[in-house]
């Protein structure tokens, strides 16, 4: 499903410079292909959330509690008290300008708002007149225009919940804020006052109830769970010719559990990744005796409440240790994910920790303490296998992904909110001959946002959508005709869920890989005799000529 | 025209005209000189100590810093410590390079859509330039006015003093009066890179569109401090003796408005008096701000170390119990591993 206006309508009418009337006097404009459809009052319901109903951005009544505005209010205040980042960042920005053009959400809509300063300042307008005497002082004297503070009124509001969804809290900005101002800090905050009064989007209240209830979001229950990954063992049997093992689920005693996004289990091109991880551990369990144990329970690693509240992620997010106590597995192994990792890295040990029942993680295979994972125990794949490749004890041969020009997109939460960079380079240093980067002001923890992270990749939003993922694209593009690249890689569910339908509309031709398909392509198992003939695609592996032949 | 420069420029004006008339036709002296800086410096103390004590009682529940380079993970990766710091000292280096080189506005990138829509990104370093420009030559010459409290004035002002006026601009000279010292250089710097920085906001669209009337003000506030400053010593030649006993005077507890000092003194003086009192209230308090803000003076070290949220609360979680019960019979079926049978 691609967006109904064709890449030429959209780019021509992409416009930077702003319009005429002030932030203030132009009113919001809830436009079609451009927002997500209001959470299913279900699913709201489900996880407790507030004011469950069905409602209607486009319409003018929304079913608003009563109070609402006071509700928002106590919420703002408490917010204020709870999180410095908010009130710091509530009154230092100088408005620079310095974040403008670094949101890929402005970049390709052209929508002043879309700047992250101005999506600040609709929560800001607000906190000048409700909590600051000046601002209050002024906007009695002088008006909104002057004093920059304005009332909450419905209209605003309707700004919020239209730009705090219009916002994948990709940190782009932030890395360019003299400050560090972050504006995914003020979308959380937005979003979770937005939850209060009950407004949301059905994209991620659906799947937040569904992780609560499933342990995935996409709902998928045990016996189906394990049906794909069954499905999965025959299908590489069948590309690939290697035997493997089912993967073992709630394994009691395993040594490591290992949690990846639900989306790498149910869409291609994530099946693939998930394929790859499935031969990895097979492999390491055969040759090394590895014991890794997936769960049912635990089945999801990205988080839809961290798009929801704080609260809400740290209710979805206790079923990784809980299900690690209950396993008494020695510690836990993170797939490939974007705001997973975020969650993990920077939230889960203070919100749902002490891990003290699981031990500091050790590969089993190669020795290596895995320092940096000290507290919360939970490893990211990629320092995993980067570890075992850097001690020789993967077979791999690199010529099978010889079709592969590859570039690689660093996901935003691992890049802006750990660090992860080159830990997957060097896998793919080595399990790819074909690697070219894209230009430096695209990657690393400049990467740009595939523009449909944070909840936003439903269906309806297309043209957003599109628009969001036009700096990744344009990057793409440029190394797609400078090298020939035909394959983006990421380490991101979202990334694969999203970045084809993105690659299909600007740059036709790409196609999107996770790591561990890689990985498991080079892969050379013991017992495997002559050349491979097929990737875990089903597609011919061979050399370039024959890509160039198609 | 735009009502947010405009207002802005007629607030200074107004505080200049009050002045003016204040001090040379209702003879205000002694409210201008000595009631309206008292004020103003009790404002910024109490306003900056509020407002610092306010950030501090709210709670850092997270730590989330923004990475910027390599993480600290396996001991042959390259960590870069100061955009990832994992130590304090990291921290302490990335501050230092925030607060002292602004190496975040370094990496400024500007947008741009090249032939066919290939957006490029163009290193851009004028609003980096300028900004270092404005804030170390405001330093400089806050430094330099500590001569007017000091007696004997220290060495590092005078050291100060004469690497600032090193640069004699000799073609200035027939238009000074003689027996001056050089020019001092941070004088300059600091008006050319308001008057920069001013014309950004008027000028680029963008800049314009996002720019408040607080953001405006500030910069004409600080424009009429350093041209009434410059014309003091260049053009108007005030009696420096009789300001530094006031200043002193000030100083020490026992103010007594200057004899002989023009008007244009009390303007400079009234300036910098709404500026200081302006401070702690506005968006200047990034200055404060900066030490606290979250994203950038933690080491990243979450997984490594627990961080513990002061109001962390008990939720209510949907427990493996519950789930086993809803899906007991399917996990039966399809052979997965049960607590209860």
């Amino acid at each position: 499903m691609a967006s109904k206006i064709k890449p030429a309508e959209l780019l021509a009418r992409t416009d930077h410079r702003p319009p005429r009337t002030g932030w203030m006097d132009t009113p919001v404009v809830i436009r079609e292909g451009m927002y997500c459809y209001a959470s299913n009052p279900k699913s709201v319901e489900y996880v407790g959330l507030p004011n469950a109903r069905a409602w209607n951005p486009l319409e003018d009544d929304w079913k608003l509690p009563e109070n609402w505005q006071e509700i928002l209010h106590e919420g703002f205040k408490e917010r204020l008290e709870r999180f410095r980042t908010f009130k710091v960042f509530m009154d230092i920005c100088v408005r620079c300008g310095a974040c403008a053009d670094k949101c890929h959400f402005f970049l390709g809509t052209g929508d002043p708002k879309n700047m992250p300063v101005l999506r600040a300042e609709l929560l800001r307008s607000v906190y000048r007149k409700d909590f600051t005497a000046a601002g209050r002082i002024m906007s009695s004297l002088f008006g909104k225009h002057i004093s920059g503070a304005r009332e909450l009124t419905m209209d605003v509001l309707k700004e919020w919940w239209y730009y705090f969804f219009q916002c994948t809290e990709c940190r782009r900005c932030s890395v360019f804020c003299p400050y560090g101002i972050d504006t995914a800090e003020i979308t959380i905050m937005g979003r979770e006052l937005l939850n209060l009064i009950g407004l949301n989007i059905d994209w991620i209240a659906t799947p937040a109830a569904n992780c609560y209830r499933t342990g995935n979001h996409l709902g998928i229950q045990p016996h189906a769970y394990k049906d794909m990954l069954d499905f999965f063992v025959s299908d590489i049997e069948e590309f690939t010719g290697v035997t493997i093992d089912p993967p073992q689920l709630n394994k009691k005693g395993a040594d490591i559990l290992f949690i990846t996004p639900s989306g790498d289990v149910f869409a291609d091109p994530g099946t693939y990744t998930c394929m790859g991880y499935m031969m990895l551990f097979d492999y390491l369990k055969k040759v090394y005796g590895l014991d890794v144990t997936w769960s049912t329970y635990a089945s999801e690693g990205g988080n839809f409440g961290f798009f929801t509240s704080h609260e809400t992620m740290k209710r979805l997010n206790a079923k990784m240790y809980a299900e690690a106590r209950r396993l008494g597995v020695k510690w836990i192994l993170g797939g490939e994910c974007g705001h997973m990792w975020r969650v993990i890295h920077q939230y889960m040990d203070t919100m749902n920790g002490p891990a003290d029942f699981l031990q500091e993680p050790v590969s089993p295979i190669t020795g290596t303490r895995f320092e940096n994972a000290k507290s919360t125990k939970m490893v990211h794949i990629a320092e995993f296998t980067a570890d075992l490749i850097k001690h020789g004890k993967l077979k791999l041969d690199p010529s099978r992904n010889d079709k592969i020009r590859l570039t690689y997109h660093d996901s935003c939460n691992p890049s802006r909110g750990m660090g992860l960079l080159d830990e997957p380079r060097y896998v793919i240093k080595n399990v790819c001959n074909h690697f070219y980067e894209m230009p430096p002001n695209t990657i690393r923890e400049q990467t740009f946002c595939c523009g449909s992270g944070a909840g936003l990749n439903a269906g309806e939003d297309m043209e957003l959508r599109m628009s969001g993922g036009l700096p990744r694209a344009n990057a793409v593009k440029y190394v797609h005709e400078k090298y020939g690249v035909n394959t983006l890689g990421c380490i991101c569910a979202i990334d694969r869920a999203v970045l084809p339908a993105l690659m299909d509309y600007w740059v036709p031709g790409v196609g999107v890989a996770g790591l561990h398909e890689l990985v498991a392509n080079a892969l050379v198992f013991p017992e495997e005799e002559g050349p491979r003939e097929m990737n875990l695609r089903g597609e011919p592996l061979g050399a370039e000529e024959d890509a160039d032949e198609e | 025209m735009n009502v947010n420069y405009l207002f802005s420029l007629a607030t200074v004006v107004v505080l200049i005209v009050l002045t003016w008339i204040g001090v040379d036709t209702l003879g205000l002296k002694g409210f201008f000189g000595i009631i309206i800086p008292y004020a103003a410096v009790v404002l910024f103390i109490v306003g900056v100590t509020r407002k610092v004590l306010n950030w501090a009682n709210s709670a850092v529940p997270f730590r989330i810093p923004t990475t910027c380079g390599q993480q600290k993970s396996l001991p042959w990766i390259q960590q870069d410590k100061i955009d990832n710091p994992s130590t304090t000292i990291g921290v302490v280096i990335r501050m230092l390079f925030e607060v002292l080189t602004f190496r975040s506005l370094f990496r400024n990138t500007k947008a741009k859509f090249k032939e066919n829509y290939r957006l490029s990104y163009r290193w851009e370093i004028v609003l980096w330039a300028t900004a270092l420009a404005f804030h170390y030559a405001f330093a400089v010459v806050l430094l330099r006015h500590m001569r007017f409290f000091f007696e004997p004035v220290p060495l590092v002002i005078r050291l100060l003093e004469n690497a600032d006026s090193f640069f004699r601009l000799e073609f200035f000279s027939p238009y000074f009066a003689v027996g001056l010292p050089g020019v001092y250089m941070s004088g300059l710097v600091l008006l050319g890179a308001l008057l920069v920085l001013l014309g950004r906001r008027i000028f680029l669209p963008q800049i314009k569109y996002i720019s408040l009337a607080s953001d405006y003000f500030p910069l004409f506030l600080i424009i009429g401090i350093a041209a009434t400053g410059i014309l003091m010593r260049y053009f108007a030649k005030v009696d420096i003796l009789a300001i530094k006993a006031f200043a002193m005077g000030l100083l020490t507890f026992n103010p007594a408005v200057p004899e002989n000092v023009g008007t244009l003194f009390y303007v400079h003086l009234l300036l910098v008096s709404a500026l200081v009192a302006y401070f702690p209230y506005s968006k200047l308090m990034h200055a404060g701000g900066i030490f606290l803000s979250p994203t950038r003076n933690l080491a990243n070290t979450t997984r490594a170390k627990r961080h513990v949220n002061p109001w962390n609360y008990t939720v209510h979680t949907h427990t493996y119990e519950e789930y086993e019960e809803e899906f007991r019979e399917k996990m039966r079926e399809a052979g997965l591993p049960l607590e209860k049978e």
